[in-house]
């Protein structure tokens, strides 16, 4: 049976933990700074090259969803994260805490999917720790990551350099993630029904890198959705920004959960896309290159900055205009 | 999602616009704007999610109506509940009856408290409470239009049928037409029509609309919840105007039938009566609710628990009242966006995501 769940002595420090990392986590990642497993990762940073650090912890339920599962969530996270500051991702750090009786076969398909998407976005898995808590004490496993990235040279993003007539890209249909676990969550099941879009957006920065200059920002649509986001840009600015409704990228999928939810789907997470303002001369070239690369391939532009003070707001299929709002705390709890 | 698509077409939106403008144009010699009133909470919400307001010629004005059942459920009922929860009751509620402020707290402040109140997305989860605690008082939060009213009676033939003894309604259900004879005695409110709700009208069908039309003369349209029927609906309704008609004219026949859901109709009339019901900032209208009849009144938690329901305090400084009749807009509220906002609501009208405070705190852009 001790093969089958992970007990709590798998957290003790002691032989089976020795077991569980071994055959689990070094099997996977024990190359490179992990090997023979020291306290820390030794990191060779190249001399004069500013460095982004950022950190994500994860707790979704399910922890498997259509599309994904909590392991590729936890690496296409914190990838992400770094990517949007315009960083190149190098290092990761992989923290997991595990409940009591979680079935071993679920924490193997969950690493070998850290596996796979640290591989596809060139980031080593180079420290981490285990622990075991009590069954009850946390639902399945939760994952933190850490991420180092090397800045890419040109980058200067900010919302003070946002400016009226900037337009706003977003490199793919959103909200799919947040309805796909929404959906597994509440049983519902739809033909052809949605699937998570988690996946990394680092080769979509690094593939505009030489528009660097005239990138003003860049951010992905996670927790809150496009409304968040598009809000943060302009909250306290002199800016607003206009979107108009028959622009917005959404999958069939996600609008019919959506719809069926009555969610709003501008305040719904993505997971591997990502919203990018620019001076007006670079989109349509920024918009071809994305629209060459397979994560890129439904990239739009969905609306402007404007003189409108604070405030984003939606043209409407009507043509009427409607703010849109940050969503309110209760939205959608633990997709991420 | 092509069928929800087709309701949501651009192309057709402006075909609409254009006409709303040239019919509009020819209602200039009233000299005052047409006053129209939607009275369902999802069509004052789809209102302000696509900017319906915004479009409309000058002399069209919408005024949103008492059609959202959380918003007019008196004070009283929330303390009571709470009180039944406080005694050791389980309270089955819709999601939206949580947050909203009785006279000192809300169901989740009771809950927080540690009383049982569990959120229902059916009403059928109070037969499994039931089922599942007979050693517990369970009561069910019957609010609601007749759109919820009729599976709520569902609900109880089933319960009944299984023989449940410990489950009872705490019935505020309200009805829709003694609600629109109301607001179109008040000499201070001026309704030329009415936007007509979408699925109680689908339980209660057009032609119970037919006497307003014939004592009242208002054209009474029954329009759906998307965006090209609300602005057909509205369309309807200025032709009605600009040939001096008043008639019933159902623009949802997709859903709504003259008649109505029959079978709805005699389960509701089986189990409850009309009875003299509060509306929070209106007041007591005559035979606008419906309350269980006496035959069943072991499933009435009222009578089973000795509690009233009255209207209860409210903050007299909180205009849901006014707004629930359409004299006021929520801006002219001294509260709104201020001391009342959806995270810290006062008034009922900005707790109910369907209430026309939070419709316009969420998407009215001026």
């Amino acid at each position: 049976m001790s093969e089958q769940t992970i007990q709590l002595g798998h957290g003790g420090g002691g032989l089976l933990s020795r077991d569980l990392i071994q055959r689990e986590i070094v099997s996977r990642f024990g190359d490179g700074a992990l090997k023979g497993l020291p306290d820390g990762a030794t990191l060779p940073v190249p001399a004069g090259r500013a460095m982004v650090f950022t950190t994500d912890s994860f707790v979704v339920q399910p922890l498997e969803f259509p599309g994904g599962n909590i392991g590729d969530l936890a690496v296409h996270g914190t990838v992400n994260d770094l990517a949007v500051c315009g960083a190149r991702p190098r290092w990761l750090s992989l923290a997991l805490i595990l409940e009591e009786g979680l079935p071993m076969t679920t924490l193997r398909r969950v690493l070998d999917s850290v596996k796979k998407a640290a591989d596809d976005c060139g980031v080593a898995v180079v420290t981490g720790d285990t622990k075991v808590v009590a069954h009850g004490q946390c639902d399945g496993m939760y994952v933190n990551t850490a991420g180092i990235g090397e800045l890419m040279d040109g980058f200067e993003l900010g919302v003070g350099r946002v400016a009226a007539g900037d337009p706003i890209l977003v490199s793919g249909p959103v909200g799919d993630h947040g309805m796909a676990v929404l959906a597994a969550r509440e049983g519902i099941r739809i033909t052809h029904g949605v699937t998570s879009d988690t996946g990394p957006v680092h080769r979509l920065v690094q593939g505009v890198r030489e528009w660097a200059p005239h990138i003003r920002f860049m951010r992905d649509p996670t927790r809150g959705g496009l409304a968040s986001v598009l809000n943060e840009v302009v909250e306290g600015q002199a800016t607003g920004i206009l979107l108009r409704e028959t622009d917005l990228p959404f999958s069939a999928g996600a609008k019919a959960a959506a719809e069926m939810l009555g969610v709003d789907l501008l305040q719904v997470a993505s997971e591997g896309r990502m919203i990018l303002v620019c001076a007006p001369p670079v989109s349509e070239a920024i918009l071809k290159v994305w629209r060459g690369m397979p994560e890129g391939r439904g990239a739009v532009k969905i609306g402007e900055v404007t003189a409108t003070k604070g405030r984003v707001i939606l043209e409407t299929i009507t043509g009427g205009r409607r703010l849109v709002d940050v969503p309110r705390g209760e939205l959608l709890p633990r997709i991420c | 999602m092509k069928y929800i698509d087709g309701f949501r077409d651009p192309a057709v939106a402006a075909g609409l616009r254009a006409r709303l403008d040239a019919v509009a144009a020819g209602l200039q010699a009233w000299n005052r704007p047409v006053n129209i009133m939607e009275v369902c909470g999802s069509h004052t919400m789809a209102i302000a999610r696509y900017g319906i307001r915004d479009i409309l010629p000058k002399n069209v004005t919408l005024i949103s109506g008492p059609g959202c059942p959380v918003c007019v459920t008196p004070t009283s009922y929330i303390d009571i509940a709470i009180t039944l929860a406080e005694r050791g009751a389980i309270v089955v509620s819709f999601g939206d009856m949580i947050a909203v402020p009785g006279s000192s707290s809300s169901l989740a402040g009771c809950r927080a408290r540690g009383g049982t109140v569990e959120i229902g997305y059916s009403p059928m989860r109070a037969i499994e409470l039931a089922e599942a605690h007979p050693e517990r008082e369970v009561v069910f939060l019957a609010i609601g239009f007749e759109t919820t009213t009729a599976p709520v009676v569902a609900m109880l033939e089933l319960a009944i049928r299984r023989g449940l003894r410990n489950l009872s309604l705490l019935t505020a259900f309200k009805r829709v037409p003694p609600a629109l004879t109301a607001l179109l005695s008040d000499p201070e409110i001026r309704i030329d029509a009415f936007l007509c709700p979408a699925h109680v009208s689908a339980i209660i069908g057009a032609d119970a609309y037919k006497p307003f039309v014939e004592t009242w003369k208002v054209p009474c349209v029954v329009a759906g919840f998307e965006p090209l029927d609300i602005l057909y609906g509205i369309l309807g309704i200025l032709e009605q105007a600009a040939r001096g008609e008043a008639a019933v004219a159902n623009l949802y026949a997709r859903v709504v039938t003259a008649q109505g859901n029959v079978h709805a109709q005699s389960l509701m009339a089986k189990y409850l009566e009309p009875v003299d019901a509060a509306w929070r900032g209106i007041g007591v209208i005559p035979a606008s609710g419906l309350g269980l009849r006496p035959e069943f009144a072991d499933y009435d938690a009222g009578r089973r628990h000795g509690v009233v329901v009255g209207l209860g305090a409210e903050n007299p400084a909180c205009a849901c009242g006014e707004v629930l009749k359409g004299k006021q807009r929520p801006p002219d509220c001294p509260l709104f966006g201020a001391a009342c906002t959806p995270d810290h609501p006062v008034g009922p009208c900005m707790v109910s995501s369907e209430g026309t405070c939070a419709a316009y705190f969420k998407y009215i852009v001026n």
